[in-house]
């Protein structure tokens, strides 16, 4: 049934939806509406789980790490500051191989305090084994949440929804929310593959000197690898059982023929697609990549679409110091070892909440047509001087 | 002899990796015995994390989760909970934490487990310092010890966190403090929690570490004793934060727990009287709290009585 749901409450539905038994989570702007709905669910019993309020964003991963290590379907969500906090446990869930999900809000970090849309939280999450999956719209959010417990439980690592500060979390859309059963045929109840059971005692997460520990990380990627194959088998399932398709790994937009492709990722895809319409129309050839799942990273995807591009644009609504957007680095690494590939061009847009509008991506996609090959450094849109120079530096 | 009545069913098997003496080690094996194998352990980063083996070993036979540093009060809540939502309320979670992971870096994650209220048993085997990492100084760590971050002239001059108070304050339903030395009392502590479900308990135990404290490896129940013995580490308990129970009444001079440990070798007679001087103070502080507490409904009826006896008289 067609809802119009906020962001934030798509999340809280489909981990209704999902019966999540064990959800625990510590608030912090812009996640608090999602958490605050499954606690309203707990509390007048649509949901049948225990939320346990803990004293901080570390004591949350901490709990669903243990109650999913006992063997039940296990939920947290959160922002910015509080996932920076939960860096030691994110390593922890992940090796574990725990089928955890997560809504990640993306947030930028302090200081300057500041609690808009920006990337780097996510991103500078990447190394810890951790699923992540982009989200664009309402609809997106819901379906990625579904699929993000399906995907955890298939291959035994904990998986992160990565949703835009209020341009998804507080904007309110329609949303088909799905009925109960639908959602039980796709998500079978969890079958853990271990449990803390007082009948069948063993230890979990125990020291595992330089002979094993090697290959336990190798199985983390094996399983990583896995993810790409299975998402395809389950998008099939989804769009028979929910009659619509999932969101695509990555989605080529008029890639074909285009003169420049922009990559981009969460909701600067939507102003991106408007953008690509109105240039077409004049004639243009622009065309657009979307990434939704980051990690594993889809390099096989990227090489397929963007092998044969003329120039490719990412659109970086984050950044690594002393380097560039994180997407650009990735992408300029899937592409490096592929005969004539495309120069890639790396922009900075839209930080800490600035506003990506359809002028900033046609400025992009201007600057790209207009440069015959990519500076070494990255290229940041939309800087006022004056603040720069009057800020310390 | 003296016949200790102790259960013969043991949980902990040979070849653990804790070192010869371990104080923390017999604190466990005495522990499950009176839990029994109904028990999933929590267990942070600390010497217990070693002990209990490496993979694919394991040195207990109930259920192990290890877990990081911090995270022992909410990981022990996170295993509850998901007990709970399988309807599993007979098997005890037991927190199982050094002091490190209980005093330090662990402490709030505990007081949020117990404002919670959480169904745990949350333990602290202390061996008042971070032996694991090599005998660091942590907030139990009593004034006058020498670790190897409070070395030479710079041992330790300030006091032992008090623990079982900062406990108290939160109102627990329980928490005692219990002694290798003591095994009875500490297994009947233990069958005590168990039997107390439905909120969160606490037990203080005391582990000698030979390796830490200086001392020989058959020295660590003798030495464990002395700390009843000299009210340095006083068994005890208390109900709801309120109700205070003492169950030895030691007496001994300090010097006699404190001459025999390489840790407090350098203290000076002047400095073990310092020592007794704050050892007797928290004595005295502790018996009137054991004497201060007075049951609400027989205060409530004493006064009754009162009024009736004055209104009698009147
Ligand atoms: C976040 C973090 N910081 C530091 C460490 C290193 N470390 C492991 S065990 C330990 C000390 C443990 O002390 P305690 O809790 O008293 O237990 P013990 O080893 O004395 O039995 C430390 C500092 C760690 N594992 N994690
Ligand atoms: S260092 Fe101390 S606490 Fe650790 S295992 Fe050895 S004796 Fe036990
Ligand atoms: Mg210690």
């Amino acid at each position: 049934m067609k809802q119009v749901l906020e962001g934030s409450h798509a999340v809280s539905e489909a981990v209704r939806l999902a019966r999540v038994q064990v959800i625990s989570a510590y608030p912090i702007t812009p996640q608090t509406h999602i958490v605050e709905a499954i606690s309203a669910f707990c509390a007048d019993g649509t949901m049948d789980a225990r939320f346990l309020c803990v004293e901080s964003e570390h004591s949350a991963m901490a709990a669903v790490i243990a109650a999913a290590s006992t063997g039940v379907r296990a939920f947290t969500a959160t922002s910015s500051h509080g996932l920076a906090y939960m860096h030691e446990l994110l390593h922890w869930a992940a090796a574990a191989r725990l089928p955890i999900v997560m809504a990640e809000v993306n947030r930028a970090l302090g200081p300057g305090w500041n609690i808009w849309m920006d990337q780097t939280d996510s991103l500078s999450q990447r190394d810890t084994g951790w699923i992540q999956l982009y989200c664009e719209d309402g609809q997106d959010v819901l379906d990625t949440t579904l699929m993000a417990f399906r995907l955890a439980e298939a291959v035994h690592l904990p998986v992160m929804v990565v949703l835009d500060a209020f341009y998804l979390s507080h904007t309110f859309e329609p949303v088909d929310v799905p009925r109960q059963n639908q959602v039980d045929r796709f998500l079978p109840p969890l079958v853990p593959r271990i449990s803390l059971d007082t009948a069948h005692p063993r230890v979990l997460n125990q020291m595992a000197p330089p002979g094993v520990y090697m290959e336990m990380r190798y199985n983390i990627q094996t399983a990583m690898a896995q993810v790409p194959r299975r998402l395809t088998q389950y998008q099939k399932e989804f769009r028979a059982i929910f009659d619509r398709p999932p969101g695509d790994a990555v989605e080529a937009v008029q890639c074909e023929d285009a003169e420049v492709v922009l990559v981009t990722s969460g909701t600067i895809s939507s102003t991106c697609r408007q953008v690509i319409s109105d240039l077409r129309s004049r004639g243009e050839k622009i065309g657009m990549l979307k990434i939704k799942m980051f990690r594993p990273f889809p390099i096989a995807l990227v090489r397929r679409f963007l092998g044969a591009a003329r120039k490719v644009a990412v659109v970086d609504r984050n950044f690594s110091f002393g380097a560039s957007g994180v997407f650009a680095q990735e992408l300029r690494a899937a592409l490096c070892n592929l005969d004539g590939h495309p120069p890639v061009f790396g922009y900075i847009a839209g930080l800490g909440g600035r506003d990506v509008t359809p002028d900033t991506l046609v400025e992009i996609y201007r600057r790209t047509q207009d440069c015959p090959t990519p500076p070494e450094e990255s290229i940041w849109i939309g800087l006022n001087q004056e603040v720069v120079q009057s800020w310390y530096n | 002899m003296v016949q200790l009545d102790i259960p013969p069913n043991d949980y902990i098997n040979p070849g653990h990796l804790g070192c010869p003496g371990c104080g923390a080690t017999l604190a466990m094996k005495f522990a499950l015995k009176a839990l029994g194998e109904k028990t999933v352990v929590v267990i942070p980063a600390s010497c217990w994390g070693v002990i209990a083996g490496p993979y694919p070993q394991s040195a207990l036979q109930v259920p192990v989760l290890q877990m990081a540093f911090a995270t022992a009060g909410a990981a022990a809540s996170g295993v509850r909970a998901a007990l709970d939502m399988k309807g599993d309320t007979a098997t005890t979670v037991l927190s199982w934490a050094g002091d490190g992971g209980t005093f330090d870096i662990g402490f709030q994650s505990l007081s949020g487990a117990v404002e919670r209220n959480e169904d745990c048993i949350f333990v602290c085997y202390d061996n008042e310092a971070y032996m694991n990492t090599g005998v660091q100084r942590s907030s139990s760590t009593p004034y006058g010890t020498r670790t190897t971050t409070t070395p030479g002239q710079g041992w330790k001059k300030t006091r032992k966190k008090n623990m079982v108070e900062a406990l108290a304050a939160h109102r627990i339903p329980y928490a005692a403090t219990a002694s290798i030395a003591f095994p009875e009392d500490l297994i009947c502590k233990f069958q005590k929690a168990k039997d107390l479900r439905g909120g969160s308990r606490f037990i203080h135990i005391l582990a000698p570490c030979p390796t830490g404290w200086g001392i020989a490896s058959d020295m660590s129940v003798k030495i464990a004793r002395l700390a009843v013995q000299t009210n340095v580490f006083p068994l005890y308990e208390v109900q709801d934060g309120l109700k205070y129970t003492l169950n030895y009444q030691g007496g001994r001079p300090v010097q006699d727990y404190l001459q025999v440990q390489g840790r407090f070798k350098h203290l000076t007679g002047a400095d073990c009287d310092q020592i007794q001087q704050k050892v007797d103070e928290d004595w005295e502080l502790l018996r009137g709290k054991a004497g201060i507490y007075v049951d609400p409904a027989a205060a409530r009826a004493r006064e009754q009585r009162q009024c009736k006896s004055k209104a009698r008289k009147s």
